[in-house]
């Protein structure tokens, strides 16, 4: 382009215009799916990379976390770090944490949730109680020491919000015959999801209980069963009182008058009280 | 080409005024360059939190936030809206950048200036062709890409991919494999596209200058009259379209560098014999004569450099 020819003022004739707009389209079409593509594939988050607690959910925290850092530096205890490309899993630059490395401390005043800019941690989390960055999940019931039967109990003891998020359900240990399994047992509402228990877990390498997102670890409750024992009033207003099934002579064995009683079968050594309606040929009447 | 713009850009500068005065604003943008990043590099090297953060969102002092309006933008446009924290801290830098030259950031302050920079000199010294250029409009494509992807992917797009925040990011907090991008904006600047990252692709800069459209602080050809066409200006310019309107103008035409693609690096400042240019503001009605016929009837023989 030659100083000349800037000055002129440029003539733009229909044809030169639609052609630079179909390929400045096309260009940006193509450059725009890259990135989508890419963006698709960044926005995948591990399972084992946690965010910050307050985090909102992936889709809308990556309409909003500017990647700044703030929260990293106000975490007391170095918790969260930003993904580095191609070293961590989740998007570049994105605040996250690792249970096994380093737990969040679950700091009463919330610091990093305060160090937030834009709300991409959400500042309405005033109790670091209410946090949700996961569900702890006791993921290899074979080589967790409590579920072998030992009293390991590690995870229990250092849960913040202990005999409520962890609590140890008392079984009978088939094994043995004569002891008690203490099986940790994880309480979803009351899990923050701030990984000590599997920072602490005992287990050499991976630990028996994880963090995991909760929208892994989390079905979905069963909303089209009615839970009985929960709700008492029946699905409708009178229940038909149909008659009970009962085993009794015969095979119409509708309940007789009086119930059923060996001794008034036909033949009272005879189980169940019925006799069959065919005899096989060669054995006994 | 004649001999005259073989010569190294600036020589006449130097012989004129000496070697600072011909450098001076280079110097003083690296000088800025280092200072911002410094500053942000205080906490994590020496312990002194000063300013906490990077360039995309940032703390100082514990009481000003500052956050880049381009990623609040796209943040807006991906449907979040930003606490009052991050709008204010948008709106700070927003005002600062409107007031002083949106394109300020990519010359004074962005860490991929020195990196563009040393691909250009190095392009100059092993005497490469400029390769491929972008039209002019090709920015404004690539910014409105990135408006439309973050639109419908509901996410901050360009952060995915951002040299800029990845090289400052990367030196602040941990780089992983993000100086891939960086030495890939190096080898396009080196071997693809002569200035083109910054000149012409970059829609952080293409934001910035959109910001700066009306900005206070400009660059004046003033003493335009005495330009004796070394050419030695455009060659030194990474924008060099914006020179020609002011340098080139008629009489009663501004003699103020009025486009937002300029940077305002001083560049053409320092470079000049002649003394041509000089920082002034936008208002600045101080009459400046237009140069004699002689150049307009012979085109400057740098200019094919100079392009």
């Amino acid at each position: 382009m030659s100083a000349k020819k800037n000055s002129q003022p440029r003539q733009m004739d229909r044809r030169r215009f639609l052609q630079d707009s179909a390929r400045g389209i096309a260009g940006c079409a193509l450059a725009g799916m890259g990135l989508g593509y890419f963006i698709s594939d960044a926005r995948a988050l591990p399972a084992q990379a946690l965010r910050p607690p307050g985090a909102l959910a992936e889709d809308d925290f990556l309409a909003a976390c500017i990647r700044c850092g703030l929260c990293v530096r106000d975490c007391p205890y170095n918790t969260l770090v930003l993904a580095e490309l191609g070293r961590d899993g989740p998007a570049t630059g994105t605040p996250f944490f690792t249970a096994r490395d380093i737990p969040c401390e679950m700091c009463e005043d919330i610091p990093c949730v305060l160090a937030c800019p834009t709300g991409a941690l959400d500042p309405a989390l005033r109790d670091i109680d209410d946090a949700k960055m996961g569900v702890a999940v006791l993921i290899d019931q074979e080589n967790c020491l409590n579920a072998l039967g030992l009293r390991c109990d590690v995870c229990y003891r250092v849960c913040p919000v202990i005999d409520e998020a962890i609590t140890l359900e008392r079984s009978h240990n088939e094994r043995s015959g004569h002891h008690a399994i203490f099986m940790p047992t994880v309480h979803a509402d009351k899990c923050t999801g701030c990984g000590k228990c599997e920072k602490s877990c005992v287990l050499p390498g991976e630990a028996a209980i994880k963090v995991l997102p909760a929208r892994i670890a989390r079905a979905e409750a069963a909303d089209h069963y009615k839970l009985g024992w929960e709700d008492r009033n029946p699905l409708v207003d009178d229940l038909i009182d149909l008659p009970d099934r009962l085993p009794g002579p015969g095979t119409d064995n509708l309940a007789a008058p009086g119930g059923y009683l060996p001794e008034a079968m036909p033949d009272p050594g005879m189980e169940g009280g019925f006799t069959p309606s065919f005899k096989l040929p060669g054995t006994r009447p | 080409m004649s001999i005259k713009t073989r010569a190294p850009v600036g020589r006449e500068a130097i012989a004129t005024f000496g070697w600072w005065r011909a450098h001076r604003f280079l110097i003083l943008r690296r000088l800025s360059q280092m200072f911002f990043l410094s500053l942000f590099l205080l906490g994590p090297w020496f312990g002194i939190w000063w300013i906490k953060g990077n360039l995309s969102g940032s703390l100082s002092f514990g009481i000003l936030p500052l956050t880049d309006p381009f990623i609040a933008a796209q943040s807006l446009i991906a449907g979040h809206w930003p606490e009052l924290t991050g709008l204010i801290g948008a709106l700070i830098v927003a005002l600062a950048y409107a007031l002083i030259g949106g394109r300020v950031y990519c010359s004074w302050v962005c860490p991929v200036n020195p990196v563009t920079d040393g691909a250009h000199w190095l392009h100059d010294r092993l005497g490469l062709k400029k390769g491929w250029q972008p039209k002019a409009g090709t920015r404004w494509w690539v910014l409105a890409m990135v408006v439309a992807v973050s639109a419908l992917t509901g996410t901050i797009a360009w952060e995915f991919v951002n040299p800029v925040s990845m090289l400052h990011r990367g030196l602040i907090f941990g780089m992983g494999l993000a100086w891939a991008f960086v030495v890939a904006v190096f080898v396009f600047d080196l071997f693809v596209s002569r200035r083109g990252w910054c000149g012409h692709l970059c829609p952080v800069g293409t934001f910035y200058g959109l910001l700066g459209a009306k900005s206070v602080l400009r660059v004046s050809a003033a003493r335009r009259a005495d330009c004796d066409d070394c050419m030695d200006c455009f060659a030194v310019c990474p924008e060099m379209h914006v020179i020609t309107p002011a340098l080139r103008g008629q009489a009663g035409e501004t003699p103020i560098i009025l486009s937002h693609d300029c940077t305002n690096c001083g560049r053409c400042i320092d470079v000049c014999a002649k003394d041509v240019f000089a920082f002034t503001h936008r208002f600045d009605a101080t009459d400046a004569p237009a140069r004699d016929d002689r150049s307009r009837s012979q085109p400057a023989s740098g200019a094919s450099r100079a392009a």
